[in-house]
Formats: C-alpha cells, sequence, structure tokens
C-alpha cells in the first residue's frame, strides 16, 4: 500500500484527492508521477499533474478558507480596527475643535467637544463644514464602541479561558500581536510577557538597554495595580496563566476555573508584599 | 540583445523603463512592468533568487527543471520560477500568503500551492515527488540550515540547492558573518558547497548559497 495522495482517491473528483493533500503524510518522498500512472489513477504524466494540480489548488484555498474564517483571526482583525478607528477618531477630533474654536465660542474640550459641535445646527458654509467633519469623527467613535461590544461578545467563545483572565480586548489584543491563537499557545509565557514591547525587547537583546517587564498586559489591573517594585512579579505571573489560559484555549476549549482561583491567589500573595513593607 | 549566458531557458534580459533588468514570460501578478512581448520585469530587490541571477551566481537552472520552493510566500518569485521550470511545488506556512498563491498559481499550470510547514517534510512527502532537480530554500525562520538539510530526500542526487540565509532570521542580535558561518557548517552534514555570495546589493544581510547534495 502506497502513501501518495491519490492513493484512495477517485481519480475524477478534486474533492477526494484535496482531502488527501490535507491530511496524508508519508515517511519519503518516491516517484510520484510514475506511480500514478501505473495505478491507473492518471492516463500519462501530462494528466497526473493536471489532476495534482486541481487536488492541491482545492486544499490551498479550502485550508485558507477555513483558516482565515477562524475566529481568533476574526477577532485580531475587531481589535486592530478598534485601534485604528479610536486613533483615527482622536486626529479627526483635533482638528474639529481647533476650527471650530474659531467659530463658536463654547467649545468643550476633546471627544465630548466634537459630539457637541456634531450635534449643532450650522449657520454658515464654513460652520456646515466644520459640523459635517465633526460627523463623521463621531460615527468612527461610534464604530470603534461597535466593534469593542463585537469583540467582547466573541472573545469569550474564541479563547474561554483567555478572555476570562485577560478581558475580552486584551484577550484579542494578545492573540493579535502573537498571530493568533495557535501561535500564542505555542509561545513561552517569557515571550507572552512582553508581547508588545519589541522595541524595548530588542533595545535590550543589543545590550542597550534593561529587559522589558511587560508588554501590552501592562493595561491589566494586576500589573497597572501593583506598585512598581512588584510589577515583575505580577506581570511574570501574569503571563504564565496566560500561556497556561491560552494552550487550554487553543488545544481543549473548556472553561477551567481552578486556574483563575490559581492566579487569583498567586496576585494576592504578590500584593501582600506591600502590607508587609508598611508593616515593617 | 544582451547577455544571457548563465540564465536558464525562459530567462531573458529585457528593458523596461529605460534599464534593462531580468524577465519571464507569464501571467502578471504583482504590478510588475510587462512588455509589448508578454515578458514581465522581475525584480532582484523583490526576490532572493533573482538577486542570485542577477549577481551572476552559477545556479545550474537551465529552465524546465522541477521545483520544490520552501517559503513560497505570496507568490512573487516562486511565479518567475514557474514561467520558465517544469513542476513547481511551493511550500508556504502562513495561510494569509496562500490566499495569493492560490491566485498566481490558478493562472499557471506547472504550479502546485501547498499549505504546510517546510520543518515537516513528511506532511507533503504523500505529494511531492522525488528526484526534484532544483530546491529553492526562502523561509525566514530561524534553523534554516536545518531546514534545508531535512530536506534533502527531495532532492535528486545531481540536483542543486538554492538557498538565500537571512542573518536577521537567525539572530537579530550577531555578525551576519558569524550566522552564515554557523549555517555553512550545519549544511556540510548533507550538501557540498559550490558557490556562496553575499545579496547585500539588493537584500541586506543576506547570504545566497549554491550546493548540492553529498
Amino acid at each position: 500500500m502506497t502513501d501518495a495522495w491519490f492513493a484512495g482517491a477517485d481519480p475524477d473528483d478534486p474533492e477526494s484527492g484535496a482531502t488527501r493533500v490535507r491530511t496524508g503524510r508519508a515517511p519519503a518522498p518516491a516517484d510520484w508521477p510514475a506511480e500514478a500512472v501505473d495505478a491507473g489513477f492518471a492516463a500519462d504524466e501530462t494528466d497526473y499533474y493536471a489532476k495534482l494540480r486541481s487536488a492541491t489548488l482545492a486544499a490551498a484555498s479550502e485550508a485558507v478558507a477555513e483558516r482565515e474564517r477562524a475566529d481568533d483571526v476574526q477577532l485580531a482583525h475587531a481589535v486592530r480596527a478598534m485601534d485604528d478607528a479610536e486613533r483615527t477618531a482622536n486626529e479627526l477630533a483635533e482638528r474639529v475643535v481647533e476650527w471650530a474654536g474659531t467659530l463658536y465660542g463654547d467649545v468643550p474640550r476633546g471627544l465630548d467637544g466634537v459630539r457637541d459641535i456634531a450635534a449643532r445646527d450650522p449657520k454658515t458654509a464654513a460652520e456646515e463644514r466644520v459640523v459635517s467633519y465633526a460627523t463623521r469623527a463621531v460615527d468612527l467613535l461610534d464604530e470603534r464602541d461597535d466593534l469593542r461590544s463585537f469583540i467582547e461578545e466573541r472573545a469569550p467563545t474564541a479563547a474561554p479561558n483567555l478572555a476570562e483572565m485577560a478581558g475580552p480586548v486584551l484577550a484579542a489584543r494578545l492573540i493579535a500581536l502573537a498571530g493568533g491563537l495557535e501561535p500564542l499557545a505555542k509561545k513561552p509565557s517569557g515571550t507572552v510577557q512582553v508581547l508588545g514591547a519589541e522595541d524595548a525587547l530588542f533595545a535590550h537583546l543589543k545590550g542597550r538597554a534593561t529587559s522589558p517587564k511587560h508588554g501590552v498586559i501592562f493595561t491589566h489591573e494586576y500589573v497597572r495595580g501593583t506598585r512598581p517594585q512588584d510589577r515583575g512579579s505580577a506581570a511574570r505571573a501574569f503571563a504564565g496563566k496566560l500561556s497556561i489560559a491560552a494552550r487550554i484555549d487553543h488545544y481543549s476549549g473548556d472553561y477551567r476555573p481552578e486556574l483563575h482561583a490559581e492566579l487569583a491567589d498567586r496576585m494576592e500573595t504578590i500584593r501582600a508584599r506591600a502590607d508587609e513593607g508598611a508593616d515593617e | 540583445m544582451s547577455d544571457d549566458s548563465g540564465l536558464p531557458d525562459g530567462v531573458e534580459r529585457r528593458t523596461f523603463g529605460g534599464r534593462e533588468r531580468l524577465s519571464t514570460r507569464g501571467a502578471q501578478v504583482y504590478g510588475e512592468p510587462v512588455d509589448a512581448d508578454g515578458w514581465r520585469a522581475w525584480d532582484a530587490g523583490r526576490s532572493k533568487l533573482g538577486a542570485m541571477l542577477e549577481l551572476g551566481m552559477d545556479t545550474g537552472l537551465v529552465g524546465g527543471e522541477s521545483v520544490l520552493y520552501l517559503g513560497a510566500a505570496s507568490g512573487t518569485t516562486v511565479s518567475h520560477v514557474a514561467d520558465f521550470a517544469g513542476p513547481t511545488y511551493a511550500v508556504e506556512f502562513a495561510p494569509r500568503p496562500v490566499r495569493d498563491l492560490v491566485g498566481v498559481a490558478e493562472d499557471r499550470d506547472n504550479l502546485f500551492p501547498l499549505l504546510k510547514d517546510a520543518r515537516d517534510p513528511e506532511s507533503y512527502a504523500h505529494v511531492v515527488e522525488a528526484g526534484i532537480d532544483c530546491l529553492v530554500m526562502d523561509v525566514a525562520t530561524r534553523g534554516q540550515a536545518t531546514v534545508a538539510v531535512r530536506n534533502r530526500q527531495f532532492l535528486a542526487d545531481d540536483g542543486r540547492l538554492l538557498m538565500a540565509v537571512k542573518a536577521r532570521s537567525e539572530d537579530v542580535t550577531a555578525d551576519p558573518d558569524d550566522v552564515f558561518d554557523g549555517v555553512v557548517a550545519e549544511l556540510d552534514s548533507a550538501y557540498e558547497l559550490l558557490e556562496t555570495a553575499r545579496l547585500d546589493r539588493f537584500h541586506a544581510d543576506h547570504l545566497g548559497i549554491v550546493a548540492r547534495p553529498k
């Protein structure tokens, strides 16, 4: 019995060949074109390559589509889009407030100002432009909020433990930075700890700086809310449990409450150091 | 016409926008310049293999050979390879670029896209035939030499390994020369080196290698 991709495949059905291309394995290559002709799978070499082409094209398209529809890919795109929307809205807002200040006497600062301007009734051509521009910024802000809701809804299904532990948005960010849930699950926790701090990490590797204590996980209360001298420990403990959570989510997918209790315990111990210090 | 010696059949130097460039004949892929006869420019600045040919390395390519291309990415270089080579197997690990690679393969009869991991040859040994004439290695990952050694089994005894080593993929902090020495030493277990050249004119910190199986 041969391991060839065409073994057991229907010569007239590229789909059956495609499945074998995707799932098959062989310990070593062989002269597959000749074997296929001998086995009657193909009439000649030209026919073999035509069949191989259909099967590999179908296999690659299916595999890509399956992978790209996956929830983790959608989450990664959503969180990047959310950041784009927020950054752009802020940029527009700056211009709106600056411009509106020359037309109106009473413009609140920042994003509140933009919402305020967008709700006004323009009286001149210039006011019309500034109000219209403000409306775009407000639309973008609404889009950002919708994207956030989408992430909050999807993350708990895509990565239940990670979303519970880090919060949906940070979970999505970690997935985006790692390039997917599987790559995240395969990263050592030391890498998870500094995801998003690549500049600082490379400066350190080049010998120009100390090693970064945390990357994007800094946004979580467990890290940010711990006093500076214990933040390294907190980040290390948090990253360790996060990478375990990512592995459970990727390889099994069930929710494990005990994992979250362990982390809460550990965090309490680390934070207790601050109280001990105060007593001394 | 200029000196096309050393170039495989199907690769020519032709003039695009007043400048002489490598080119192959086939469907346009990435917005590259195309001339009236259907030849499309092969940008050596975007292709390590293009740079090796441009720098006059003796790749042993003659045209029409079977090729296993590891690290095909979205198919920029492999599209040119399929234009002049025979059966061309293109292996790429990341799904997103394979989406583009499939588009490139749809326009070519002899290009077979495979969403597989080059570090795990058994996952495609049931598809890729034995006795390949040319193994092209363009993977930007750590352990490039290990991957080349593991894929030695596909290569015919008189076949060629064409490899572009990216120093920064192995170790961002190390000196490129040390990285290249390490890669060359590891290749030595399975390959005899025929020629090496720095590709810096086109690609910073890359080493081009031509080798044959031992």
